[in-house]
């Protein structure tokens, strides 16, 4: 046991101080390679990845680090886990943290700054890139204390509703403009005999994370997106009336026993029903309406039309007033590195490039998408990825990053999703949102 | 780490290992006395000591150490957060906060509830079985569950509970068992409190099989003369049981009770699959989890480990005590 120590630590200390890597790069020349080149020649070093994204999508991933590969000499040893979240505090605490990770939530990147102290500033070409390719909302979510760790990867938006566009053109339906007229919609579904819509919130220990971003997309659509930023930072009182009200008109739908839970059950299905199967019914019919994001895209049977006119699309979930432009709920990745090797600081850069962007796009068959303005959307397959690209490139919209991705780990990752299951089975929505703001650490 | 290293590191390892036990072994040779036998043996032990040392005490103690601190993470050896001490405030919240309560409340239900349940149908079911026709063919069906992981088991039972409305098709086969007797469904995971006895249900059903076997191993020791004195005088069938059965195995009794004691104050796995923790049905070692690895408040979740500790401890000491009387006899 002592030896596999002692070698590990060996292992560990031999190349520090080697800071920077001499020579030409293999990929010298190539117009894909320019930003790569002032790190020289990296043949024979590696790069370790840490992230949540695990196979299928994982394959994909690994597709478009050739590029980086063939440019600098370095490879890049990708991990992927489904207890990322919990695993990455844990290397990081233990020493052993990767060279990169792939951080889902701006929260987690804040602890790990904030606590661990071992998050490596981002050098200043992914910087500039950030500065060239996103939008300043995205750069302010890689950032922590005023200084910019990390930049953002993939993309996904929330604000989307699943619908059929064949059962659609059968009954006449038109997709709605506003939110009142969606709820007339639903009402005319309820004539029709059919309920409107289903969901699930079910995700085995993140059970209730759908229902948080049902509420958030209301927040920003009533309220508007300096409430909202007002709420995330606990700058006002997560019961504030404002939210109450949003939640009562997202009550409105997810608790109204008249609208859901299209081939399901009732409102408490919700609770049990796994996210991943919500939205199916629309298939068969028994519903009509399913508000998921872009990701959903993945979660259709094989052999599903995913499109404009096939069997399944998704529409922009409509506005409550015009008061506060086109709000776009979303997610993504930030790239944390903890480490400033040439290699890492090299392959922080690509991720951070146009280049990349659209390599992944074009290895892609479908359920990826960035924010990233350099990615040319022709580049992408399908056509919600299509739709995905253009609401976040849209000058007009106003985008906003995950609230309960945002918020500290005991109300982000705790009571908001555990509330918020406990109100689709029956609790009230004043006493929900009490418990979740007593809950809010000191 | 290619596997090359991983080779060389293993080779490295085990010629450590080697080098250090030969290195005792010449250094303890020459002693020959009573005393020098006690060098020797202590010198053989220091390594083991010293790994126990590293790999259980050091975190033990560091455990405890971070359930006096604030959520931030703090490091037994100084560095990272400084002065986010908060004294018993952890403890408190355990003892006063609903939330915990209900999740102590819930353990206790486990605890109480698993080991007498697990025991005796597997009592029950020794008896009934124990020099029967299909005994062993009894004995692996019962014992089958126990090859299942925990989180295997709960998503078997997941399935069984699985809740669809009355007038849908089902899919669970409890509830498709209820509406073809012209129940209504019923929400076996979500309805509380009672959710929590059929997450109960889960691990009665896997531990069971340890309880019959270690039981009718116990029975099969009980002398035949007993038996046959006993049945002389006139002692048959619930009396047999009562006075010559249980009395003769409650040393391997009260091993099997305790040892699903253990199991099941550590249960985490059957909660996180089968619920997550929702509804009301979370306990220590879960919420211990949560705290720690997904709110990110490692004093509180130090505090749930510890108390865990605290409680598991008596147990333990029982149950060796126990076993060391059964291995006496």
């Amino acid at each position: 046991m002592s030896g596999l120590g002692l070698a590990a630590c060996a292992d560990d200390s031999s190349d520090g101080g080697s800071n920077e890597a001499g020579g030409t790069a293999p990929g010298a020349g190539r117009e894909e390679c320019a930003q790569l080149e002032e790190f020289g020649d990296l043949s024979g070093r590696e790069v370790s990845v840490y992230t949540s994204i695990i196979a299928p999508e994982d394959a994909v991933h690994k597709e478009s680090y050739k590029v980086f590969e063939e440019c600098t000499g370095a490879t890049v040893a990708y991990e992927g886990s489904s207890e990322f979240e919990a695993q990455l505090v844990v290397r990081v605490q233990g020493g052993n943290a990767p060279d990169i990770a792939y951080i889902p939530q701006p929260g987690l990147l804040q602890t790990l700054v904030r606590d661990t102290d071992a998050v490596v500033a981002a050098p200043d070409s992914v910087s500039e890139n950030v500065d060239e390719f996103f939008g300043e909302d995205w750069k302010a979510y890689g950032t922590v204390d005023d200084t910019f760790y990390a930049a953002p990867l993939g993309a996904n938006v929330k604000s989307f509703v699943w619908y059929s566009p064949s059962q659609f053109e059968e009954n006449g339906w038109e997709v709605p403009e506003t939110w009142d007229d969606m709820l007339a919609l639903s009402d005319e579904m309820v004539d029709a005999g059919v309920k409107p819509w289903c969901a699930g919130i079910e995700s085995g220990d993140a059970t209730g994370w759908p229902a948080t971003d049902w509420l958030e997309d209301a927040v920003l659509r009533d309220a508007g997106p300096d409430v909202y930023d007002q709420w995330v930072n606990h700058d006002i009182p997560f019961n504030d009336p404002a939210i109450v009200e949003s939640l009562d008109r997202v009550g409105g739908i997810l608790k109204n026993e008249d609208y859901v839970n299209g081939g399901i059950g009732d409102v408490k299905s919700i609770a049990t029903t796994a996210f991943q199967e919500g939205g199916l019914p629309i298939l068969d019919g028994e519903c009509g309406l399913h508000r998921q994001a872009s990701f959903y895209a993945a979660q259709w049977p094989e052999g599903t039309d995913v499109s404009e006119t096939g069997d399944v699309f998704a529409f922009y979930l409509p506005t409550t007033s015009d008061e506060f432009g086109t709000p776009v709920l979303g997610g993504g990745e930030f790239v944390a590195a903890f480490s400033d090797e040439p290699e890492v600081q090299a392959f922080q850069t690509y991720l951070s490039s146009d280049v990349w962007a659209n390599e992944k796009a074009i290895a892609t068959p479908g359920g990826w998408v960035s924010a990233n303005t350099g990615l040319d959307i022709a580049n992408l397959k399908s056509p919600i990825d299509q739709l995905s690209a253009e609401i976040l490139q849209d000058p007009e919209a106003v985008f906003r990053f995950d609230g309960s991705d945002q918020m500290p780990g005991a109300v982000g990752a705790g009571s908001f999703w555990s509330e918020m299951t406990n109100w689709i089975t029956g609790a009230e929505t004043q006493a929900t949102l009490d418990n979740i703001e007593d809950s809010w650490p000191s | 780490m290619t596997s090359t290293d991983k080779l060389i590191q293993m080779a490295i390892a085990v010629v450590l290992f080697f080098a250090v036990t030969g290195l005792i072994l010449v250094l303890t040779a020459r002693l020959r006395s009573r005393n020098g036998e006690r060098v020797q043996a202590a010198a053989f032990i220091a390594p083991s000591l010293l790994l126990i040392a590293v790999g259980l005490l050091y975190p033990a103690v560091g455990t405890i150490y971070q359930s006096f601190f604030g959520s931030s993470y703090q490091p037994i050896l100084g560095g990272g957060n400084e002065g986010n001490f908060v004294g018993l405030d952890n403890y408190r919240r355990i003892f006063t906060n609903g939330d915990l309560l209900q999740v102590l409340q819930n353990t206790a239900l486990w605890v109480v509830l698993t080991p007498l349940v697990a025991t005796t149908i597997g009592l029950v079911y020794a008896v009934l079985i124990d020099r029967s026709r299909f005994e062993k063919v009894a004995k692996a069906l019962i014992f089958l569950p126990m090859a299942i992981s925990l989180v295997g088991a709960s998503i078997i039972w997941k399935f069984m509970y699985d809740y669809k409305g009355t007038d849908q098709d089902q899919l669970g086969v409890l509830n498709a068992l209820l509406k073809a007797v012209g129940f209504d469904t019923y929400r076996f995971l979500l309805t509380e409190p009672w959710n929590t006895f059929f997450l109960i249900v889960i691990i009665v059903w896997v531990q069971a099989g340890f309880a019959m076997t270690i039981l009718s191993a116990a029975i099969k020791a009980i002398p035949d003369d007993i038996v046959e004195a006993a049945k002389l005088d006139g002692v048959n069938g619930l009396k047999l049981f009562r006075y010559i059965t249980v009395p003769s195995i409650r040393p391997s009794l009260i091993v099997v009770l305790t040892t699903i004691s253990i199991t099941t104050l550590k249960v985490f796995d059957i909660v996180r699959t089968a619920t997550g923790g929702q509804f009301g049905t979370s306990v220590l070692a879960y919420e211990f989890y949560v705290q720690s690895f997904r709110s990110f408040d490692f004093g509180l979740g130090a505090a749930l480990a510890t108390l865990i500790f605290v409680l598991v401890t008596p147990i333990v000491v029982y149950n060796i005590r126990q076993m060391r009387r059964l291995e006496a006899r």
